[in-house]
């Protein structure tokens, strides 16, 4: 997830939402499966309603029709924001406060892909959408939506280390915060990168093993 | 407080709300009882309050971004709107349309004009100028739309069988919402998208018009379109003047910043495209299954069609007004 720009909202209750707005490349990603689904299922319908002669072919058209136009909105009105292809990128729909998206502004942003998609293969779209810091593209503009990312499932991080270090009293809250997402995020890095890391607080810490002594302090922190 | 202590001082409070907002998410689980819902509401509340105090005390990320989480979800369940729709959806369509019209009747005025205007210019140059019909389309359009009004067919419009109706109801469903959703859409261009959609569909209409009456056609053509006429050209009027307010607030943003404007015009023009859709399904059921009818006298059809323009412009003009008590 990109996490430099991150969107702060708040809510009625004071409470800080923090949105990760989706980029234009997972964006595009999910309009093709999208595209995809709507491509073969319209195949389908084509094909199997016109077993069924004129009248077969009246409906294949409407099914069409809401296909190409409602597909979006159904789902994301439905569905908590998600078509099949955000749902698989884990990014969703929301309108500008945070809030589900409802029905008119999700109507709104579909009916004016016809402009963003101007003057071929969304060029406008793209253009608009890289020119702002939530990557919206003209629909989402005039609307009032916004694609977020969803939050990814959190576990409960483990800094494999017992025992606890006092954290030294000069160090500012800023500092101690670093410390406590260093220890976070050790899972994520191979053990020479988190000594190499580490390395650079020796001279303060002045321990012989950086990496456990900052693991230990977290654990301090944490109150574990 | 130490972030320990916390966690396990207020843990089953999170693993309650959790355990809702996950009932609440998913439609497919046990619906969530009213006092349920009370609870709910107590307990986000409450979550916020302590998501607050996490960050404020600086507690690990991972706990601040659980509780985050556990705020944003319940966000998007708490402020979710429901509304009956159906009751919503007749209460736009008796009062708050034909209001909304009135409201904006200065775009619909002008849409009108861009639609009409050109349109009849060309159906009397057409008249006088047989061949400018050529300059809207091709000889091989001509010729089709020539066999479609041919009086000599015993059906109007398109070729047709009994079941051909269904056919056409979906085909009118299908072209003429989506070209009132791109007449509306384009709007956004500075309303160039939806002037052009206008003129050219009140050219084309004039040019075939013109041409169908030099040869003799007047009443094969005219009682084919003056029933669905009345929805359907007042619809793509409306459908244009809702794109062209997005232009003109893209234009002549006020006081608002153009972004601001734009939003505010795209709440009041998605509404009109309500009624919009509304008013092209009628028309395409009047166009598929009555217009094409080539058993009732022209007489008759004349006179229905007068009764069903009369019908739209009484709904749009006098529809939702509150009449005084005498």
């Amino acid at each position: 997830m990109i996490c430099d720009i991150h969107l702060s909202l708040e809510t009625p209750e004071g409470a800080v939402l923090p949105l990760a707005p989706a980029g234009i490349g997972v964006r595009i990603m999910a309009f093709m499966i999208d595209f995809l689904i709507k491509t073969v299922v319209t195949m389908i319908i084509y094909v199997v309603l016109a077993f069924l002669g004129r009248m077969g072919i009246g409906l294949a058209l409407i099914l069409a029709f809401l296909l190409e136009w409602f597909y979006s909105v159904y789902f994301e009105v439905w569905h908590q924001g998600r078509t099949p292809g955000k749902k698989n990128f884990r990014i969703r729909v929301v309108n500008d406060d945070g809030s589900p998206v409802t029905f008119g502004p999700s109507l709104l942003r579909n009916l004016l892909r016809v402009v963003d998609f101007l003057p071929l293969a969304y060029v406008a779209g793209c253009i608009a959408s890289i020119s702002n810091r939530q990557f919206k593209r003209l629909g989402d503009l005039v609307a009032g939506t916004l694609v977020v990312y969803d939050a990814e499932p959190m576990t409960q991080p483990d800094f494999d280390i017992k025992g606890r270090m006092p954290v030294p009293a000069d160090f500012t809250t800023d500092e101690q915060r670093a410390l406590l997402a260093f220890a976070e995020r050790s899972k994520r890095l191979s053990p020479e990168r988190q000594s190499e890391l580490a390395a650079i607080l020796q001279p303060l810490l002045g321990t012989k093993e950086p990496v456990i002594a900052i693991k230990q302090m977290a654990n301090s922190m944490v109150g574990r | 407080m130490k972030q320990g202590q916390f966690e396990q001082l207020y843990q089953e409070q999170w693993i309650r709300a959790e355990q809702l907002i996950h009932q609440l998410e998913d439609p497919k689980l046990e619906r969530v009882e009213s006092k349920e819902l009370a609870e709910f509401a107590r307990l986000y509340r409450r979550l916020c309050h302590y998501h607050a105090l996490a960050r404020e005390r600086h507690y690990s990320s991972y706990l601040v971004d659980r509780l985050g989480d556990l705020v944003i979800r319940g966000h998007q369940q708490l402020y979710r709107r429901k509304q009956p729709l159906l009751h919503a959806f007749l209460k736009f369509i008796t009062t708050d349309f034909p209001r909304l019209v009135r409201r904006e009747q200065g775009y619909v005025w002008v849409a009108t004009a861009l639609l009409y205007l050109p349109g009849l210019a060309l159906f009397f140059a057409t008249l006088w100028q047989p061949d400018l019909v050529y300059t809207m389309m091709s000889p091989e359009q001509v010729t089709s739309f020539e066999g479609m009004y041919d009086p000599e067919n015993k059906v109007v419009g398109e070729a047709r069988e009994a079941t051909t109706n269904w056919q056409m109801f979906g085909f009118y469903i299908s072209n003429n919402i989506g070209v009132s959703f791109r007449t509306f859409a384009t709007g956004l261009v500075w309303g160039l998208g939806s002037i052009f959609f206008l003129v050219y569909n009140g050219l084309v209409f004039g040019a075939v018009a013109g041409h169908l009456v030099n040869l003799g056609y007047n009443d094969t053509f005219f009682t084919f379109v003056v029933g669905h006429g009345s929805f359907e050209l007042t619809a793509i009027a409306i459908a244009g003047a809702a794109g062209l307010k997005l232009g003109y607030h893209l234009l002549r943003p006020g006081n608002h910043t153009r972004l601001e404007s734009l939003k505010r015009a795209g709440k009041v023009a998605i509404q009109l495209m309500y009624g919009v859709i509304v008013m092209l399904v009628i028309a395409a059921f009047i166009e598929a299954f009555w217009s094409s009818s080539n058993v009732l006298p022209a007489a008759q059809k004349y006179l229905a069609g007068a009764i069903l323009w009369a019908v739209v412009i009484a709904y749009l003009t006098l529809g939702g007004r509150r009449f005084r008590e005498p």
